[in-house]
């Protein structure tokens, strides 16, 4: 952890606080319809970006279909969708420069 | 000798206790309870964790504290003024108490299940709640429960959940769920029975213990995850989806039974006395307190005081605790207000 680049995550953090109050139930990567199929999983997402394995996470936000069952369920009303677009954002952002 | 009535406001084990630690300090106590007998939600278990105790054995030595007492059961508070220290108390049917101080005592609510439409409660013959396999542990009539091969436990159910705006943990269902896990287990030897979990709070003496009883005696298997939909397959079995969180991976399982652990809520018994006595609620939706730790028997309003599960979800050792505490502020009180046989 201690060479550990967390740029990508302290913006997201920074646009959405609520990311830091997930307490890996499970319950997104439970209901998760791209889950099904994939190796998609929201509550990795985050767990990824706090350890600072973007290229990782990036893969699973590709698998993603937007259906919003996640955001539905969530035990501590997170944001999902919007956590979604901001990495997808500012990570477009960075390779564009 | 004593001027002035000690009202306790149900006749749960608080009330119970309060009632009969307030008659041992000199003091003259009434126990109000809206049902027809004493007990609360105590009358409706079977054992207790984390040692599966007999229920029925507590209960009758609290009721046996409190025989010489005065109760009014089936008895609802329809009006309470308060003029100077003394509260003026009218009941349903009529008959008028003065206090000098007032014990709330209301206790807890269980969730309903039903709240949480995604786990098919009152859809799904199969899925049943704490409660209810507590009345099976009682009565053993109960058609649901037919030789179960294949049980699962839901954790948290009702509780750390904004979705129904209950945030807090109900700190008894981790130590009931396995205490209840291992009972069934007993019943039916060639079943195999999950727990699912989001974190296992076996906090209090001997819970730990009981867990190490649940895994190593009894072969109860705690997956960690929360559970988030149930449906039925055709043969009528349930199919509960869930994330194996240590392992990383969505899940499915067929079930035979499924039980609902529910959580605590305020009962709503409380909310037309609190409004006569004008005490809030806390962010929990409990009854409010003068602060989180030494004031946690006081409310806002002088000669006003609470004990057990009204405040927040309790085990009974702790109810029972703060029941002889609640008694104790209220003699003190009385001392110093309102009671001259207290003054010397």
């Amino acid at each position: 952890m201690d060479n550990v680049d967390l740029k990508l995550f302290n913006k997201i953090e920074a646009l959405n606080p609520d990311i830091n109050t997930c307490m890996a139930c499970g319950l997104c990567t439970a209901t998760c319809t791209a889950g099904n199929f994939t190796d998609m999983s929201f509550r990795k997402i985050i767990l990824m970006l706090q350890r600072g394995k973007d290229k990782e996470a990036i893969e699973l936000v590709k698998k993603c279909m937007m259906c919003g069952k996640c955001m539905m369920i969530c035990s501590r009303g997170i944001n999902t969708r919007n956590i979604l677009l901001s990495i997808t954002r500012i990570y477009n952002e960075e390779q564009n420069i | 000798m004593n001027e002035y009535r000690i009202l306790i406001i149900g006749g749960g084990p608080a009330g119970m206790e309060t009632a009969y630690q307030l008659k041992n300090l000199g003091l003259n106590p009434v126990i109000i309870e809206r049902n027809d007998k004493l007990g609360g939600h105590l009358a409706q278990w079977d054992r207790l964790f984390p040692s599966s105790d007999s229920a029925e054995t507590l209960l009758e030595k609290l009721k046996d504290q409190t025989k010489d007492i005065e109760k009014k059961l089936n008895a609802k508070i329809s009006n309470i003024t308060k003029e100077g220290n003394i509260f003026h108390v009218t009941l349903s049917n009529g008959i008028k108490y003065d206090a000098a101080a007032i014990v709330i005592c209301t206790g807890f609510d269980l969730f309903k299940a039903e709240k949480k439409q995604e786990y098919g409660y009152g859809i799904y013959n199969n899925v049943i709640t704490n409660a209810e396999l507590e009345d099976y542990f009682k009565t053993h009539n109960d058609k649901r429960i037919d030789e179960p091969k294949r049980i699962g436990f839901v954790h948290c159910v009702g509780s750390r959940d904004v979705k129904v705006n209950n945030t807090y943990c109900s700190k008894v269902c981790c130590a009931t769920a396995l205490k209840q896990a291992c009972e069934i287990k007993d019943e039916f030897p060639y079943a195999d029975v999950y727990c699912f979990y989001m974190d296992l709070r076996m906090f209090g003496k001997g819970y730990e213990d009981l867990y190490l009883k649940a895994q190593k005696d009894f072969d109860i298997k705690c997956v960690r995850g929360r559970v988030c939909e149930v449906s039925e397959n055709i043969e009528g079995k349930l199919v509960i989806k869930a994330e194996d969180t240590l392992l990383g991976t969505p899940m499915k399982m067929t079930l035979d039974l499924l039980v609902l652990m529910c959580g605590m809520e305020k009962s709503k018994s409380s909310n037309e006395i609190q409004k006569m006595l004008n005490i809030n609620n806390n962010e929990d939706g409990f009854i409010e307190t003068r602060d989180n730790f030494s004031g946690l028997n006081l409310t806002k309003e002088k000669g006003v005081f609470v004990a057990g599960a009204c405040t927040s979800p309790k085990t009974l050792p702790d109810t029972i605790a703060e029941a002889r505490a609640a008694a104790m502020e209220v003699f003190n009180y009385l001392k110093v207000n309102g009671q001259p046989s207290l003054v010397q």
